[in-house]
């Protein structure tokens, strides 16, 4: 505030004494700034700066600062209560977890074992295609007296050698109920005709079935006294691709 | 006219910046900020009496603040921090009271 001289307004000394109270205050306020008041305004800045911060740090929050040792007990039993309600649910959610894991292991290896199950079966019932070591059996008949029944014939003594899927011609997949029969062109078997030469291709040990086809006496020895001649060849892999004739059992049900 | 706008820089500065307080000095800075109001009222009326000296002030504020902060870390140290720091604050609301009584006499002569 600068100096000014003093007004009509402005409170004065009206008599010669010191001036007194207010007026020195007033005084104080609007003398020029020397060297005391810089030094003196320094230090209360300070000051207010102290106090403002002490102010802050004390208001900061402190909930149960003020709260009675009563009150804390009461506080801190109901948090005890509260977490051991919260561990015992835990426990028993932690239990039902492991219930529900156990099921499901339980439900996965029911399942595997289902799928497993249904592989085998379809490899059986020939509803899918297999592969697998086994060997490749050629019949040629240029005389054409190869026929149903000597066929059959090739196909029991492999199913009896362990034959695990048999298919004719890349096309006719024989399975348990395969019939076979004689056409003019050749052998209906589940309705597809297949001709000579048969390659009939079986999976299973490969050795015990060739062993079962050329055995002396055997299957082989009919085919060649019939005009024809048979060749087995032992492979690790045979393929076999064609599906059988679907079937639904019409009065067979499960007995389950 | 300085030492009033001074205090308001110091009290705005604060708001504004809102420092935290470094936790070695959490124990003392209530006492060196009564100190200092002790200093300051002690000035007024120093002022008041026509005995003021700013180089008087100063050190007495600046010693105040020192040996206040000084107490109560030997407090700390002796383990009696709590009831030193309560005696400091008592002993220095005493010397603010009587000297906001010779300031009042001397405003209201009262």
């Amino acid at each position: 505030m600068p100096d000014r001289p003093p007004s009509e307004t402005d409170p004065v000394p009206t008599s010669n004494e010191s001036p007194q109270g207010i007026d020195k205050l007033t005084k104080m306020v609007r003398t020029r700034p020397g060297r005391g008041q810089i030094i003196a305004g320094i230090l209360l800045a300070m000051l207010g700066f102290g106090a403002v911060v002490q102010g802050r740090a004390v208001s900061e929050p402190d909930d149960y600062a003020g709260a009675r040792r009563g009150d804390l007990i009461t506080l801190l039993d109901s948090l005890d209560k509260a977490r051991d309600r919260t561990e015992d649910r835990l426990r028993d959610l932690e239990a039902t977890k492991l219930d529900l894991q156990d099921d499901s292991t339980n439900t996965q290896a029911a399942l595997r074992e289902a799928r497993e199950e249904a592989g085998a079966l379809a490899i059986l019932s020939g509803t899918v295609g297999a592969s697998g070591s086994g060997i490749v059996v050629r019949i040629d008949d240029p005389a054409g007296q190869v026929g149903a029944s000597t066929l059959l014939n090739v196909i029991e003594e492999l199913r009896d050698a362990g034959a695990e899927a048999i298919e004719i011609n890349d096309t006719a997949r024989v399975v348990a109920q395969t019939y076979f029969a004689d056409e003019t062109n050749g052998v209906s078997v589940d309705g597809t005709v297949v001709s000579s030469p048969f390659i009939i291709d079986v999976i299973g040990h490969s050795h015990t079935l060739s062993e079962a086809v050329e055995f002396p006496g055997g299957v082989a020895e009919i085919v060649e006294s019939l005009g024809g001649s048979v060749d087995v060849d032992e492979r690790d892999t045979v393929d076999v691709t064609s599906l059988a004739v679907r079937r639904e059992p019409a009065y067979a049900q499960s007995a389950e | 006219m300085i030492a009033i706008l001074g205090l308001a820089i110091g009290l705005i500065g604060g708001l504004i910046i809102e420092p935290e307080v470094p936790d070695a000095l959490r124990p003392y800075l209530p006492i060196a900020v009564v100190a200092a109001l002790d200093a300051s009222f002690g000035a007024l009326r120093a002022y008041l009496d026509d005995i003021f000296d700013d180089k008087v002030f100063v050190v007495s504020f600046l010693s105040n603040v020192i040996i206040a902060a000084l107490i109560v870390y030997l407090g700390d140290k002796l383990g009696v921090g709590n009831q030193l720091s309560t005696g400091v604050v008592v002993v220095l609301g005493i010397r603010i009271f009587s000297n906001v009584a010779a300031i009042r006499r001397h405003i209201f002569h009262a």
